[in-house]
């Protein structure tokens, strides 16, 4: 399969031979992932809660995602960085890890929600933006993402246990 | 009994063996502990950015504080029993951590500080508070926060 062997390839050159062996750098990188979800995971909750109309509901939406979009977007910025590094320091280890390829799925999946959102229930946020609750299929997005951003974090809390259940 | 015999009558009481012997009991306590840092992270984040002028900063603090403690508690009730479970799991191995009794003693010091010095200032409706005491507010949160963030880490490594 060439994919694997592009992976094994990639877990061969010595910066992720280096990464996989530090005893500090990959410990300091997967510390910064995991800190790091409080920003992204936390700004974006509120959002998805105001989009469900559970949280500040007399905040306009647009002010609510505006002003937290910067946090959301450079939390997430670093947790994929983070993460890549992960990934590169033992690519054949995560490849075949079943909870990491549920996880980039379930990003993926986020991903498109998130885009769908901004091209088509975001076009016309000036209808519902004061809506202390705003209409269905605004919550439906907001309900989606925050299910799927739980499952990646799930997912990603379940990848050392690979081996412990499906070794 | 010593504080070292509590800690391992805990860890090898009958229920806490059984519980570590279940293949799915630690991931999904871990698990919820996880996405409980997500709702805490965002209840802290949006009062203690308002208080450093970042974020939601059109907003008066009251508007915010007033919604995210709702979270906060919510945060707290995902995290802090996961949190004991966690602990009685591996008990021993955790007196032995320093971060582990560094990550205990800022927990207190953040809830005593979160529920008596910030929660009687942020909740009121006309603020007596200068842009200097917000921040220094917010940042004593965030660093007492980022502190237990810190040693949950740590202890968590093997």
């Amino acid at each position: 399969m060439p994919l694997r062997s592009l992976l094994e390839w990639l877990g061969s050159t010595s910066p992720s031979i280096a990464l996989h062996e530090s005893l500090y750098v990959y410990l300091v990188v997967l510390t910064v992932h995991v800190l790091t979800l409080c920003l992204f995971a936390g700004t974006t909750l509120i959002v998805d809660l105001r989009l469900l109309g559970f949280t500040l509901r007399r905040v306009p939406a647009s002010e609510v995602i505006s002003r937290l979009r910067p946090w959301s977007v450079s939390g997430f910025l670093v947790m994929a960085l983070s993460g890549s590094l992960l990934f590169y320091a033992s690519p054949i280890d995560r490849y075949d890890n079943l909870f990491f390829r549920t996880k980039m799925l379930l990003i993926v999946a986020a991903g498109v929600n998130a885009w769908l959102f901004h091209r088509t229930t975001c076009r016309d946020i000036a209808d519902w933006d004061r809506d202390p609750v705003p209409p269905r299929r605004v919550r439906a997005a907001g309900g989606v993402a925050l299910g799927l951003w739980a499952s990646v974090i799930l997912a990603g809390r379940m990848m050392p246990y690979q081996l412990y259940w499906f070794g | 009994m010593t504080l070292l015999e509590l800690f391992q009558w805990i860890q090898y009481s009958p229920p806490l063996v059984a519980m570590r012997g279940s293949p799915w009991f630690f991931p999904a306590i871990a698990g919820i502990h996880l996405l409980g840092l997500g709702v805490l992270g965002g209840a802290v984040l949006l009062v203690d950015l308002r208080l450093l002028g970042l974020g939601l900063a059109r907003q008066p603090v009251a508007v915010l504080a007033r919604d995210a403690e709702r979270w906060l508690l919510a945060g707290l009730a995902l995290m802090l029993p996961t949190g004991v479970l966690l602990f009685m799991c591996f008990a021993t191995k955790y007196y032995y951590l320093t971060a582990f009794w560094v990550k205990l003693t800022a927990l207190v010091l953040v809830l005593a500080f979160t529920f008596l010095v910030r929660r009687p200032r942020i909740m009121r409706d006309r603020p007596d508070m200068t842009p200097f005491g917000a921040r220094v507010l917010g940042i004593v949160s965030l660093s007492l926060w980022t502190t237990i963030a810190l040693g949950g880490r740590l202890i968590g490594l093997p």
